[in-house]
């Protein structure tokens, strides 16, 4: 058994930054703003979660994750509550986050590009930048990509086919 | 099944609510699995790989928001069920979903329709519980409508695809509209259990909720060119236990493992 120093809120925080998305391992679950709170209460710590997409498969991994880091460093007293309201949004990512992901190879959200009403249908395609090229020359093949938080475009100039990061606000 | 409930600290719900809200929430859970499981029937058999990824992803969401429901449901009875009680051990009997969710996919303007049914009502309903006064499925929709609003651009656009399409693709969506229209109707029609919490307002009243669902409906038909379908005897039942014959099949599958190996994880 470790011994650890007391627990201090400031502490996890810093020990979460080092507990990544484990479908986009660039990002640490700070980065996305999926932890919505940290509470040290003597030994206990409680860690608040909240789904970025109601069905996201990740959120049992990421929890998982989250206790070993911090079983790791002497904190078995791990209770990780998961919160929907309010409800995740993508204007919770930090920038550096949006800088990972981009150099990664997914477009980071555009903001205030939420697929807004749904009347809107057909409507024109978000301009989203290629990752590879930075062409803005790109178009939307399926708002459906390989996990429930990426739409799926390409390239028109390089051809590239790359993940969007959905705008969900 | 008894429907005793205990102490719900995270909601506001007047007091009659209680006995009608567990059944509720459990029509809730069950229509989103049974909805999520059809979807992901089509998981490798997609027209175009586009679309078999855009069932799945819709079916994931479906997914999600059903354990939500059901850990609400399985709480708000309090006999220690958990999610996974609820969701693998109901007979088909038991099951509280609409008729419209349970029908085969048929070919792909069959799935398109069922789902365009759905999500206009679906995205249109979470859009009122999210501002209701019970908090946990204010919670959930809040976090669910960001989705459907997803699922009913994607169905709207394929409805009016097809209807506007080729002629295969446009006797396609009208065998779909002979086959499906007459399970439309249950969504909006309340049971005892909506009507009794319709009146101490946890549930909208449907009669709005059509009215949106309607102009939505004439918008998507007309860009469709296709003529609004007349209006057809309600096929009921789903939503009391009565279900069509495919529910019993698609049970058979979805809990195979825990009815052959009880208690089974891993």
């Amino acid at each position: 058994m470790v011994t650890a120093a007391a627990p201090t809120e400031a502490r996890i925080w810093r020990l979460l930054e080092e507990v990544s998305d484990p479908e986009v391992p660039v990002l640490s679950i700070l980065d996305l703003g999926i932890v919505r709170g940290v509470k040290v209460t003597g030994e206990q710590i409680a860690v608040t979660i909240t789904p970025t997409y109601s069905g996201c498969p990740a959120m049992n991994v990421i929890a998982t994750e989250i206790r070993l880091r911090l079983l790791a460093e002497g904190y078995p007293n791990v209770v990780i509550h998961n919160q929907l309201s309010p409800a995740w949004t993508t204007d919770w990512m930090s920038q550096a986050g949006r800088s990972k992901l981009e150099a990664y190879g997914i477009a980071p959200p555009v903001d205030g590009t939420a697929t807004g009403h749904m009347l809107n249908l057909f409507g024109k395609d978000t301009a989203v930048r290629c990752p590879v090229c930075k062409s803005t020359h790109t178009h939307l093949v399926s708002q459906f990509g390989s996990t429930a938080c990426k739409a799926h475009y390409q390239c028109d100039d390089c051809l590239e086919p790359f993940d969007y990061f959905k705008c969900h606000n | 099944m008894s429907a005793t409930l205990p102490e719900t600290p995270a909601t506001s719900v007047p007091a009659a609510a209680p006995n009608q809200l567990f059944p509720f929430v459990l029509q809730l859970a069950d229509t989103s699995l049974i909805l999520a499981h059809r979807l992901s029937e089509w998981c490798g058999h997609g027209p175009v790989l586009e679309q078999d990824l855009a069932m799945a992803n819709i079916a994931l969401d479906m997914l999600g928001e059903a354990r939500s429901y059901y850990q609400y449901a399985a709480e708000l009875e309090g006999q220690g069920r958990t999610e996974d009680d609820l969701a693998y051990l109901r007979s088909a009997v038991e099951y509280r979903n609409p008729l419209l969710v349970e029908q085969p996919n048929g070919d792909f303007a069959h799935t398109i329709l069922r789902q365009f049914l759905f999500d206009n009502f679906h995205y249109h309903l979470l859009r009122k519980l999210k501002d209701g006064p019970n908090a946990q499925l204010a919670a959930i929709a809040e976090k669910s409508v960001k989705e459907a609003a997803y699922h009913l651009k994607w169905s709207s656009e394929w409805v009016i695809r097809l209807g506007d399409g080729t002629d295969e693709s446009r006797k396609r969506l009208d065998k779909a509209i002979a086959t499906l229209w007459r399970f439309g109707s249950e969504l909006t029609t309340p049971t005892a259990t909506e009507t009794a919490l319709q009146e101490i307002g946890v549930l909208p009243d449907y009669a709005a909720l059509l009215t949106e669902m309607q102009a939505h409906t004439e918008h998507v038909f007309a860009e469709a060119t296709v003529p609004l379908p007349a209006p057809v005897f309600a096929q009921l039942g789903g939503k009391t236990g009565r279900h069509t014959e495919h529910l019993g099949y698609l049970l058979s599958e979805l809990q195979y493992m825990q009815r052959t190996y009880p208690g089974l994880t891993w």
